[in-house]
């Protein structure tokens, strides 16, 4: 500890270092005083607010470590069965051996992908569950949409700063996981594998502001916002749990024949698969399988001409995006319905205090 | 300085069947301090929401500042302070940082903002609880930070939705003294509504009786009574005599008291007599009872203040007999 101040007090003793300390100085003086004049547009001004809020706040650190602690669950237990997995060898010349930090699993954890699936609706709905009710009923919003602001700054805005904060929290957090994995296997991406992940990650950002955005609508819907959190709640509890079991029974009674024609079968199991495709988790499931798994070549049935003269290769980034270009748009509409929902009610919305 | 600020043509709101605001025409000039009086659900904070463009009127035209609020809202919340009745701040943010939040929303730079709510904040007196956490400041406080709140933007017109509600009889006192002073030094116009009649006869140049979505009358308090019971009785004589007066002779009185000139209506009532009349008539009445051999016990002269005002639209009918 000495040496080292002694070190600092040495360099900041020649002359060219204190010149340049002292430019450092007036130019963050300098950005400081321009800090304090600028004026900054109402929109931004409450997207810094909002920012800081939902940083500050309790529930998103709980979240926040939640959903660090799974993160580091998933890796660890990648990790372990990686190694497995290469001992194994046979495909040691797998391209996407990076990739597989985020699918493997040694069973005693759902791989990373999953879990984000999962924790990241209740990121979306922790965000967004009292967006609008809270305001109201602590009268803060009829104030604020008395200031010279058009009302949708306040909707849009709370919707950015949210996805601002989800975004940063999902590129840390799948970075995070790469420099770990690199660290511990000693193995960099490709720039394929890497561009995946980002992909993967933008995915997930999508797939939790549609959370976000059905929340936020909760929120403006109902004036409790106990009530719009259970609802929220309700509705994924319905889409990951129920909805399947419902479809499962939908398919058990539907089912053709034994003696039933091939087309018949492809129809039905087709008919199945869309039926699933209707809620946004699945959509979500198989995008990022897709998009992680590089060996997936197709969501639905393949007959046998289609994948005869097949070769059995990892598909190009290019060729996986096409696979999950109907998903993707899937999960974009769903979002900007919520979104549009939310906009209008909230627009139509009288403001009264408390 | 008999220029309108505030402009109501003929405005209506209905909910549905329900007409929140009927037709109302009202015009509040610049620089005065307008009291909306009325009981609840009187259609008060609807029209104060129509007139800061929060809500469209059915029909009819409000213009504040000369602004057009259905059509440029965001022009006249520029220059309208709102104060809405039970202010809310962000309970995490200090009482400081939440008048920055509102003057950075107005789009002040940092500095400016620091500046002036630091000066607001000295001159509503809060400046020791400046830094203290908006969610533990007590109701009076509130809406003390409401006030300097609604400055922040410098306002020309501000308006007060029952600024004075829970606080107690000294906070009310203060608030009130504050909001003089300061429409008097900064010019600012202040349309307050409350259904406490006491505090905006303290405080208002002129009133505005509202009930059921119309204005009944206008005016300054003895504008008003005037113009209420010009053609009855703005004077009320209460006499209180000894021992009941036998039938012959309560009717002697009455025509007596009746004869007057100036006394409208004779009431007698067991050991009290009520005369209502145009003119001040107290000495006379003193002058037949006594000659009529009535014991007099006191005498008491009455004039409409608000609270009859009141009672008489808010309840309607008998004004009688409501003061003790």
């Amino acid at each position: 500890m000495e040496k080292l101040h002694n070190a600092v007090r040495q360099f900041k003793e020649k002359p060219w270092a204190a010149g340049v300390i002292a430019a450092i100085d007036r130019y963050t003086k300098k950005q400081q005083e321009r800090r304090m004049l600028a004026v900054s547009h109402p929109f931004w001004v409450i997207v810094q607010k909002e920012i800081s809020d939902h940083v500050r706040s309790w529930r998103f650190n709980v979240l926040l470590f939640l959903i660090l602690l799974t993160c580091f669950g998933s890796l660890y237990t990648s990790i372990t069965s990686l190694v497995d997995e290469t001992r194994k060898a046979g495909d040691s010349d797998d391209p996407f051996f990076f990739l597989k930090l985020f699918t493997l699993s040694d069973g005693s954890l759902p791989p990373f992908h999953v879990f984000v699936g999962f924790l990241g609706p209740l990121l979306g709905i922790g965000l967004g569950f009292d967006a609008i009710n809270s305001e109201q009923n602590s009268g803060t919003l009829s104030r604020i949409v008395a200031q010279p602001i058009h009302r949708d700054y306040l909707i849009n805005a709370k919707f950015i700063a949210a996805l601002t904060v989800i975004g940063v929290l999902f590129f840390a957090l799948g970075f995070l996981v790469m420099g770990f994995g690199m660290f511990i296997i000693g193995i960099p991406p490709t720039v394929e594998e890497f561009f995946r992940i980002v992909c993967f990650l933008l995915l997930s950002i999508l797939y939790v502001a549609f959370w976000l955005n059905l929340s936020v609508f909760l929120s403006i819907r109902f004036r409790q916002a106990a009530t719009s959190a259970l609802t929220a709640i309700a509705v994924w509890l319905f889409f990951t749990i129920f909805y399947q079991l419902i479809v499962n029974m939908v398919a058990r009674a539907l089912m053709p024949s034994e003696a039933a024609l091939p087309q018949q079968l492809i129809g039905y199991q087709q008919f199945i698969m869309n039926l699933m495709r209707v809620i946004p988790s699945q959509l979500y499931t198989d995008a990022t399988t897709t998009l992680l798994v590089p060996s997936v070549r197709s969501l639905g049935p393949l007959t046998m001409e289609q994948a005869y003269g097949a070769i059995p290769s990892p598909l190009p980034l290019g060729q996986s995006l096409l696979i999950v270009w109907p998903q993707l748009t899937g999960l974009i509409a769903a979002t900007v319905v919520c979104f549009a929902l939310s906009y209008v009610s909230f627009m139509r919305k009288e403001i009264r205090s408390r | 300085m008999n220029q309108s600020i505030i402009e109501l043509e003929s405005l209506t709101k209905k909910y549905g069947e329900f007409a929140a605001v009927d037709h109302l025409d009202l015009s509040i000039r610049k620089g005065e301090i307008f009291g909306l009086l009325g009981p609840n659900g009187a259609g008060k904070s609807t029209t104060i929401l129509m007139m800061l463009g929060l809500t469209e009127p059915t029909s009819g035209r409000v213009k504040v500042c000369g602004i057009d609020s259905t059509i440029h809202p965001i022009d006249v919340k520029r220059r309208v302070g709102y104060l809405p009745d039970d202010v809310g701040f962000y309970e995490q943010l200090s009482g400081r940082e939440n008048l920055l939040y509102t003057a950075r929303l107005n789009r002040l730079s940092r500095r400016e903002a620091e500046q002036r709510v630091d000066a607001l904040l000295q001159r509503i007196g809060l400046k020791d609880a400046s830094g203290k956490k908006a969610g533990k400041y007590s109701r009076g406080m509130r809406q003390r930070l409401g006030l300097a709140d609604v400055l922040v933007k410098n306002p020309e017109v501000i308006i007060l939705d029952e600024p004075t509600l829970g606080i107690d009889p000294i906070g009310v006192r203060e608030f009130l003294d504050l909001i003089v002073a300061l429409s008097r030094e900064e010019q600012i116009t202040v349309l307050l509504s409350s259904h406490h009649l006491h505090q905006v006869q303290q405080v208002c140049d002129r009133v505005g009786i509202f009930v059921a979505g119309k204005l009944l009358a206008q005016g300054n308090v003895v504008e008003l009574s005037k113009a209420l019971f010009s053609d009855k009785e703005p004077y009320l004589v209460e006499a209180a005599i000894e021992g009941a007066l036998t039938p012959e002779m309560a009717e002697t009185v009455k025509s007596q008291l009746l004869d007057l000139e100036g006394a409208v209506s004779v009431r007698i009532d067991k050991e009290r007599i009520y005369i209502g009349g145009t003119q001040e008539v107290t000495a006379e009445v003193a002058h037949i009872l006594v000659h009529a051999g009535v014991g007099l016990k006191h005498l008491n002269t009455r004039e409409y203040g608000l609270d009859d005002i009141y009672t008489k639209y808010f309840e309607g009918g008998e004004v009688y007999g409501k003061t003790a």
